[in-house]
């Protein structure tokens, strides 16, 4: 079985979790043996912006020693083998078109996905 | 401290769902930072933020063990902000709601944290300087 997992509702608890918990289970499926690919659209497309920095977070003398890091979880992704389709328009309604992004990502545009969903067995929409 | 004031917070949204329980918690830090009296009414699953059977995990997709990923516990953030508190001369009245508490059997939480009931939160809202509600949103 092939599975797409999408993923749209970007930054939902990624201080928290130190991550973002469909690109986490994205990778462990993957490591488990699934055959998964990822697509980002909506706010998530800003996951594959190199230069972002979420560090700092702190409460009182608490302080975040490993704040996510969702440019490198998402190359992670690919690095195991994984497609990672990114949303071109929603990369530049965003003004992210000219910014630097991770490699290996699949740009795909609005009137492609459907066609893209066509080539899994299942589509997961987190 | 002539404008020291006394802040009321309504939380309700359980840890690792979205941003605003970060959010809350660092606006509750700010307001501990400056020696502000803090109540927090803890309703529906925000009780889960002090909740003290919280424990960390490894992560494999970062690669780090238990002590490496030192993943963020809420409970730790909550006992810290009061500790925060009382470093600064003022202190945190954290009141989780009781029946919330009992239907999601989170029954154990952290040093400081009492049980309470919504007439804790009509007494702290009446004692306030002003009360903000950070709500669940769908």
């Amino acid at each position: 079985m092939k599975a797409l997992n999408i993923i749209e509702t970007g930054y939902r608890a990624t201080l928290e979790e130190q991550d973002d918990p469909g690109v986490w289970l994205a990778y462990t499926l993957k490591a488990a043996g699934a055959d998964v690919d990822v697509l980002l659209r909506g706010n998530a497309v800003n996951y594959a912006v190199k230069d972002q920095d979420a560090g700092g977070l702190q409460y009182g003398a608490w302080r975040q020693t490993q704040p996510p890091r969702l440019a490198e979880n998402i190359a992670s992704l690919t690095s195991k083998g994984m497609a990672v389709f990114i949303v071109s328009e929603d990369l530049q309604e965003r003004g992210l078109g000219g910014v630097p992004l991770i490699e290996s990502l699949t740009p795909v545009t609005r009137n492609g996905i459907a066609r893209l969903l066509g080539n899994y067995d299942q589509v997961w929409h987190w | 401290m002539a404008d020291k004031k006394t802040l009321t917070f309504a939380l309700m949204d359980p840890p690792y769902e979205n941003a605003r329980s970060t959010t809350a918690l660092r606006l509750i830090n700010i307001a501990a930072k400056r020696g502000y009296d803090i109540n927090v009414f803890a309703y529906e699953g925000s009780v889960f933020l002090a909740f003290a059977m919280q424990k960390p995990h490894p992560n494999a997709m970062h690669g780090r063990n238990v002590e490496e990923e030192n993943h963020v516990l809420t409970k730790e953030l909550v006992s810290s902000l009061m500790q925060e508190a009382m470093r600064n001369g003022g202190k945190i009245d954290w009141v989780n709601c009781g029946l919330c508490v009992d239907e999601r059997g989170a029954v154990e939480a952290v040093e400081g944290v009492r049980r309470g009931s919504p007439a804790d939160f009509l007494k702290m809202a009446a004692t306030s300087d002003n009360t903000l509600v950070i709500v669940t949103r769908g």
